[in-house]
């Protein structure tokens, strides 16, 4: 029965992480024409980069969207055609649909908490955490300073007879 | 441990639900915010739906406020919102501009003639690439431009009395948009 926890955590595991295997398989295939290998590789670098406006949390990659579709058509237009460098790219979406299009925000004023929130989370959760283990160490002896010391001494002259 | 920091779980709990709350009740989460607010209206150069042979660039929209209706006969909002659309364009004089985006132009031309035009141009963009620009990703959007061709609004989803007397309303006055007796009658002379 020890290994019960085990089980349902791999099991757990296993039905969290199935579907986005098979979300990674379903991505969309289009039939577009490129130069060489190297600005394919790009090509699916960057749809897998941004996030469709429409669907909130999927990629354009992973989208049916006819937005997605439409917008995978001018990431390979501004790949293949016009040549643009990746990140004239990320400009140019982003300049026509906002830091929602990014899925790694910029750091900025609009969005500093949402870099500094889990931080913070985290370090008051490491507070709470120490907290909770001096109030259980000093409750657990239930002893003051002085008896404490007393307890030291005892324990101190006390020889062992384990042996 | 004392008894009152007993309730701090309870207090963190009510913290992040509340968050939470407003996360998801803003109603944001279908608008996201244009990246063209305050900046001026892209370049374009779009055949006219009506008269093919005759083209609109953003030129023609400097000198005067505008507003930039983007909809398709594909898009049940846009017919919802198509009434308001026709009380705007009696009761103002501002500049109606219709994208007819991702759309087949024959049909775009019927729906027009049933429901009625509020449009002074419809700007055919039937493959979606005008929309691009205006970061559109859905249809009904609207956008309101001042003279200088800037973009002062965007409202994504329908035009309805609501948005009109909370949002556009005031902003057509602040354009200096002449608001006819129909619409507002403390408003004529």
């Amino acid at each position: 029965m020890i290994r019960y926890p085990l089980r349902k955590l791999s099991s757990w595991l296993l039905l969290t992480l199935l579907p986005a295997t098979v979300a990674l398989g379903a991505s969309q295939i289009d039939t577009f024409q490129f130069a060489d290998d190297v600005e394919k590789r790009r090509y699916r670098a960057l749809i897998e980069e941004f996030r469709c406006p429409k669907c909130l949390n999927t990629n354009l990659a992973g989208s049916d969207a006819p937005i997605a579709q439409d917008l995978r058509k001018t990431v390979h237009r501004l790949v293949a055609i016009e040549g643009m460098s990746d990140q004239e790219v990320r400009d140019y979406l982003q300049a026509r649909y906002g830091d929602f299009v990014l899925y790694d925000p910029p750091f900025n004023i609009r969005t500093w908490y949402i870099w500094l929130v889990p931080i913070g989370l985290g370090l008051l959760a490491l507070f709470v955490l120490y907290r909770l283990q001096r109030s259980a160490r000093v409750e657990h002896s239930g002893l003051d300073a002085e008896q404490q010391k007393r307890l030291q001494k005892i324990v101190a002259a006390k020889p062992d007879t384990r042996n | 441990m004392s008894r009152a920091s007993l309730y701090i779980p309870l207090g963190v709990f009510v913290l992040i639900m509340s968050l939470g709350y407003i996360g998801f009740d803003l109603g944001a989460r279908n608008e996201l915010p244009s990246a063209l607010i305050n900046k001026p209206f892209p370049e374009f150069n779009a055949r006219l739906l009506e008269n093919p042979e005759k083209t609109i660039t953003r030129a023609d929209l400097l000198g005067r406020p505008a507003m930039v209706n983007v909809w398709a006969t594909w898009c049940p909002t846009c017919l919802s919102e198509h009434e308001e659309l026709m009380r705007i364009a009696r009761g103002t004089d501002i500049v109606i501009v219709g994208v007819n985006y991702k759309d087949r132009p024959t049909k775009a031309l019927q729906w027009l003639a049933q429901y009625g035009n509020p449009y002074d141009w419809v700007l055919d963009d039937r493959d979606g690439l005008l929309g691009i620009e205006m970061g559109v990703y859905g249809a009904p959007e609207t956008f309101l431009l001042n003279a200088a061709g800037e973009v002062v609004y965007k409202r994504v989803g329908d035009i309805n009395p609501r948005i009109w007397r909370d949002e556009l309303e005031p902003r057509f006055r602040q354009l200096g948009v002449t608001l006819s007796a129909t619409s507002e009658s403390q408003n004529s002379p």
